[in-house]
Order: C-alpha cells, then structure tokens, then sequence
C-alpha cells in the first residue's frame, strides 16, 4: 500500500527539516550575522551611557515645537508604537484620512503648502524619515522655540539626510530622530 | 516625466527587471542540474547529508514513483507538516523560546495559520509581534516557508519529467526532489539573502523586547527577533508572511533602499528562474525564454502603471493644502512611490504577498493592479515552482484554443494534448475562480463577512474580494483594513487556501502522469509553434481574457466605482 511506505519519509523528512530549517540555519545566521554587524543585528540602539534612547532605525513621536516631526503614525494605541506596527489602512477617500491630514496641518500652522510626507501616515507606523522638504519647512518653528540661529537647526538636519543609495535608489531622507538628538546635544 | 513616471522610478524600474533577469538566467542552469541529479559545485558538501537523509527516512532514491504515488507523498508530507505547525501554535506558551509570555492561539487563528504557512499563502490574521513567540516564528513558520516552497519545485519537477518522459509512468521521486532542493538551492541561497539583509540592518537576535526612553514622553518597546533568518526564506520561497504585522514595510525587515532592493529581487528571483530551468530540462531553451517573455510582457506595463497611479495619487490631498497629491499614504519615506509601486506588483505577480506598502491605502486603479495580478491565477511569474506549472496549465489551454481555430489536434513538446488534459486543465484555473467569486459573495452578504470591512463604501467590497482572491490564489497579501482574525474569516480563507493550492497542484500532477505516457510526435508542418512571438502573444491573450472576463463584474463594484467617487471628488 502506497500510503504506509510514504509515513517513515514523512516523518523522518520533517523531523531533519525542522532541525536544520528551525534550529541549525537560524542559529548558523545569529552566529554569523552577530560576529559581522553585532550593532546591526541587534536593532542598531542609540545608547546614552547605559540607557537606551532609541533605535536609528524605528521613528518616535515628536509633537513638541522644539523637535522635528515625522510622518502620522496609525499605531495603537498610541503612535509610534513599536511593539505593534501598523498603517493607517485608510482608502482615498475614507474621511479619517482627510480628517487625519487636516488636523496636522492645522498643527503645523504654515503659511505655504504642506509636503504631503507630513500629512500621510507610513505604512508601518514607525517611519523613521521624512523628506528633506518636510525638514526644510520646520526649520523656523524649531529655531524659534529654541532660540537658536536657523543655520543651526539646518546643520543639524544636512547631518542626518541621506541621499538615495548609489544615488538611484530609494528617496533621499531624513532622520528624524537624530536630528532631535543631535539639537538636544546628545549625539556628536 | 514619462506617463506621469519621474526619470528616478524609470531608472529603478529598468534597473530591476536588468538585474533579475541577470542573476536568473544562471540560477536556472544550476537549478536544472539539480533537479536532473547532476553534479554540481555543491555536491561534495551536500552528497554524504543527502544519503544519510535517505538511510534514515529508507528512501530508494533510484525508485521512481508513478503520479498517483507521488501524489500521495505530496498530501502526505503536506499533512504532516499542517499537523505539526497546527499543533505548535497551539501550544506555543508552554514552549520555549518565548520572552513575552505570549498566550496559545485560538483554535481558528491556529488553523488559519497553519494551512496559510503549509500551501505557501502566507496569510496573516496573526499579527507577528503580537502573537507569536520567536519558538513559533523560527520551529514553526520558517520551517513552513522552506518546506512550502520546495514542495512547489518538486510538482513543477514532476510535470517537466510528464513533457519529456517517454511512454513511462514514473514522475521522479518526490522525497528525494524534496531533499535536494532543499539542500542544494534554498539553503545556501537563504543564508546568503540573510546575512546581505542583516548588513543593512535587518535583527537578529533572541533577546526580549527592549525598553528605549524616548526624548519625548513615554517609554518605547522595540519589538525584536530572530529576523534575518526568517526573512530571507520568507521572499525567496514566495511565502510573504512577516515576522511583524506590517511586514516589510517595518524597518527592522527591511530598513533601506539596498534591503529593499534585495527582497524585491528574491520574490522574482526563483519565479523567473525556473524558466529557464524548464527550457534547459526540456532541451529546448527557446520554449523557457518565450514563457519569461510573456510573463516579462504582462509585468512590466502592469507596474509602469501602478508607479504612475500612485504619482498621480489622491487629489484630496492638495485641496486640502498639501504640495502635492502623491500618494504617500502607507507608504515608507525611504522607499517613495516607486519602489512601494514596484513591490505590490512583484509581490502579487509571483505569489509572495508580502508588503512594503498598504495596499488598502492604493489608489482604487493602483490597488487594482495587484489584485487582477493575483487574479490572473498567480502565472506572471508566480509562487515558486507553483507559478510555472500554472502557467504551462495556460499553455496547454492555449495550444488547445489554437488548435481548435485552425482545426488540428493540439500538442505541447510533442505531446498530444487530449480531452483528460483539458478536463484537467480548465479544473485548474476554474476552481479558484470560482472560490473567489462565491467566497466574496457569502462575505459579502453574512453579517460575519460584513463585520470585518473597514473601509466605508466601494472600498469596503474591494477588502473583501481582495481577501479570497489573495487566499484562493495562495498569494497572502491583504486590503489589511479588513479585521479578518474572526472564525468565519480565518475558516472560509483556511479553506479557499486548502483548496487553492491541493486543487490545482493535484490536476496539475495528473496531467503530468497523463504525458509521461504518450509518445513524443516529431513537429511537422502542422505543428504550432510554442516560442514564437505570436504564441507569446496568444497566451497572454488566452491568460488576460481569462481573468478580465471572470472577475470584470466583480472588479467593477469595488475599485472602479472607489476611483469615480476619488475623480468627482
């Protein structure tokens, strides 16, 4: 009978399969990938002597005038929420996301157009860029709450834009948590 | 500017398509002398773990097996793993591994996933960070993802020994087409993915979730894990299921434009390949690079406008003050339009289905993209080995609407293509036609199905129809408004995803058996030619009009009334 030749491959082929698939190739990756990028592989943490504040790689909220803000964040239940990722899921014309957009460019309070990275949610909620537009157009809030020269605050963003890899791919960013950092005088 | 695209999308675009094409045409070679049990640069390494495979599971790698028999195999070993998975996620709080005391999974959630993980969907009702231990993520899904993905190649295996066997019965054997594929292509292909995404920042690690104390109010949890490793098998099997609930659009699975890249090209990567591996196997190469053609044709203009579509984006928006309309909506700063657009094609082509974008958040034509891709049956490209045994399904229609026209018997490879063929191919591409349609409309009309919308209006119907279509056709991405971790949902998609995978890859098998056994014909003057640019064309006729026709009524209910509203504004 067909059926009863196949049980012992069955059995043995997912027994090693979960071995080597579940056990030896993760494990072979950790010892790997931990010897060559250590700070990579375990979240690249910004640490402030033994605290950590934060990773390089994860957004935070920033509503304070004194900071640079990011994009929404439709995390719950508060933004930024990096224990449970989440976008928006709004569609084009579901009236929360006008209503979404309205309100932070209420906040925002600008006299131009808003640069639409500032009225959108990202998709997981924990974006940790924004565009150099987005940055530009903060630079004056953020200079007049801190009563700091704008040059300042410009230098601190020009530290934290990347342009697109190889200069083609993806889209020039900015980090927005180290921009903070960097104003507060806590990264060099 | 070109049809509403920037000159960097263009390049990016042009940029993809040559490098995947580059790596893909070698992989192929390599995969074909694999699969041919031919020696190979990794055979000292692997030949001695691969006998000791047999000896232990007492496999006669030389016995080959007749199709019901390797059928048999398939269900088996596919059962099998269901159990296994189905049984863990249950379970998961008394196991190990797990540093934030996760509970079990109820029993739907559980089955869901289970099924979701075992044919290669990669569904989430689960929401990774949230519900599953790193026990669960690692013994668990990315043990499925290996296992679901070489199961795909051994039946597209199995149909290739069908086109070129001679009046025989025997298809190959599948343990031993499982054993190799696992170890001489996945493998070694998943660590290098792993260790290239962890360069560029991509976790990996066992600790529990770290506290960071934030410049600005209160505590934050990084969520963490063992990543890397899962998400190298997770693009290139074409599973798609995340290792947290936005998947790669999260930045610890995909944190730069270079990680982005990497993926991208791992969801195509074996797809394409296999092409060429089927031209190589079947000792014609022509007839692999005319199927890479028609798949590249159908591609590349689908995500031309989905890029544009995007760029042209939500016109709500600069009413209301923004600087521009593009749709930036779910969408991740370092990845922009383009690469977001690019994703939700190739991931909805082949039939990975993971995200870097929310598709929800699309517009109503550019979130229409991806879902008629999936629609098409998951060919363009397609699930790894799944992809290729669907398209050559379209072939073998193909050849018969062609013969039917000019009045001769149709063949394929020189193997005359009779009535049980296409009984068994029309059963292929019409049962998750049909799931799609009646599983949408069930939904739709049950209170159930009703709960779960999100968004208001045409959009609300596009998550429903997005959702069975994704299941049915084993791809796994979602409109993830759509609360779907319900019984009624995680039951009626369990099942559409059962259905759509065994229904289709069983038929699939029989016509491969069916084959073996006839006799190869000599091509005469009568014969249809298969690699020519004007068969080419008439499947991606055959394939288009297909789905156009299935699911146009459906497609016009959601999406198209969603973009009239957006355009009346």
């Amino acid at each position: 009978m067909s059926l009863i030749k196949h049980i012992q491959p069955t059995v043995v082929s997912l027994a090693v399969f979960t071995v080597l698939f579940g056990g030896l190739y993760p494990l072979a990756t950790t010892a790997i990938v931990q010897t060559a990028f250590p700070d990579k592989a375990q979240g690249s943490l910004i640490r402030d002597g033994q605290t950590v504040i934060g990773s390089r790689l994860i957004g935070q909220n920033f509503t304070q005038p004194q900071y640079l803000w990011g994009r929404l964040s439709a995390t719950g239940p508060a933004p930024y929420n990096a224990a449970a990722s989440s976008g928006s899921n709004y569609g084009v014309n579901n009236p929360a996301l006008i209503e979404a957009a309205k309100a932070r460019r209420d906040a925002l309070n600008l006299t131009g157009p808003v640069p639409v990275d500032l009225l959108t949610a990202s998709g997981s909620g924990l974006d940790p860029h924004i565009s150099p537009a987005a940055a530009a157009v903060q630079v004056p809030r953020i200079a007049a709450t801190r009563h700091i020269p704008q040059q300042r605050v410009r230098d601190a963003i020009a530290a934290a834009t990347q342009t697109p890899d190889f200069g083609v791919l993806g889209e020039a960013r900015v980090n927005v948590l180290e921009v903070n950092l960097r104003l507060d005088g806590r990264l060099k | 500017m070109f049809l509403g695209i920037t000159s960097a999308g263009w390049l990016q675009l042009v940029l993809f398509m040559a490098a995947l094409t580059a790596l893909a045409v070698p992989l192929g070679g390599y995969v074909a002398r694999v699969l041919s049990g031919q020696r190979n640069l990794l055979s000292p390494v692997i030949k001695p773990v691969e006998g000791l495979i047999y000896t232990m599971g007492d496999v006669r790698p030389d016995q080959d097996m007749t199709w019901t028999d390797y059928a048999t195999a398939v269900i088996l070993f596919s059962f099998g793993g269901f159990i296994l998975l189905f049984g863990l996620l249950l379970t998961q709080g008394f196991l190990p591994l797990n540093p934030q005391h996760l509970p079990n999974l109820t029993p739907d959630l559980a089955f869901n996933t289970a099924v979701s993980f075992v044919t290669n969907t990669n569904w989430q009702s689960y929401a990774g960070e949230a519900t599953l231990s790193y026990f669960s993520q690692m013994v668990g899904l990315t043990v499925q993802n290996f296992v679901s993905a070489a199961v795909g190649i051994a039946v597209l295996a199995a149909l290739i020994r069908g086109l070129t066997g001679q009046t025989t019965d025997k298809l190959g054997n599948f343990w031993v087409d499982l054993v190799r594929i696992h170890l001489y292509i996945l493998l070694p292909l998943a660590l290098i993915v792993a260790v290239a995404l962890s360069s560029q920042g991509v976790i990996q690690t066992f600790v529990s979730y770290v506290t960071a104390h934030t410049l600005e109010g209160p505590h934050q949890t990084l969520a963490l894990g063992p990543v890397a490793s899962q998400e190298a098998i997770k693009m290139l099997g074409t599973n798609g299921g995340g290792f947290f609930n936005t998947n790669s659009a999260h930045p610890f699975e995909n944190p730069t434009p270079l990680s982005n890249l990497i993926e991208m090209l791992s969801i195509l990567l074996i797809p394409a390949a296999l092409c060429f591996t089927f031209g190589q196997m079947i000792g014609e190469r022509r007839q692999g690079i005319a199927i890479f053609a028609a798949m590249t044709l159908v591609f590349v203009p689908l995500t031309a406008a989905c890029i544009g579509l995007e760029q042209a984006g939500n016109p709500h928006l600069t009413t209301i003050g923004s600087d521009s309309a593009t749709n930036m909506e779910g969408k991740e700063t370092r990845f922009g339009i383009a690469n977001s657009a690019i994703w939700a094609t190739a991931t909805t082509a082949a039939s990975n289905g993971s995200v870097n974008a929310m598709h929800d958040s699309f517009t109503p034509l550019g979130g229409l993209i991806p879902m008629i891709l999936m629609q098409f049956g998951e060919v363009i490209y397609g699930g790894v080995g799944s992809g290729l045994y669907g398209m050559l399904v379209f072939v073998i229609l193909t050849v018969f609407i062609a013969g039917l026209m000019v009045g001769r018997t149709p063949e394929y490879l020189g193997k005359k293509i009779g009535a049980f063929e296409i009984k068994m191919a029309s059963m292929a591409v019409l049962l998750p036609c049909a799931l799609v349609l009646i599983c949408t409309a069930v939904a739709v009309l049950t209170p159930w199905g009703q709960a779960g919308i999100y968004n208001p209006g045409a959009q609300g119907f596009s998550e429903v129809l997005y959702a069975f279509t994704s299941a049915a056709n084993n791809n796994g991405s979602a409109f993830a408004g759509l609360s779907a971790n319900t019984p009624f949902y995680n039951s009626l998609l369990g099942l559409c995803m059962l259905f759509g995978r065994f229904f289709v890859l069983l038929p699939v098998l029989a016509i491969a058996g069916s084959l073996a056994a006839k006799r190869t014909v000599p091509a005469s003057s009568g014969t249809l030619p298969t690699h020519t640019p004007l068969f080419v064309v008439f499947l991606i006729g055959v394939i288009v009009l297909v789905g156009v026709l299935t699911y146009a009524p459906a497609l016009a209910l959601g999406p198209v009334i969603e973009h009239l509203n957006l355009i009346k504004g």
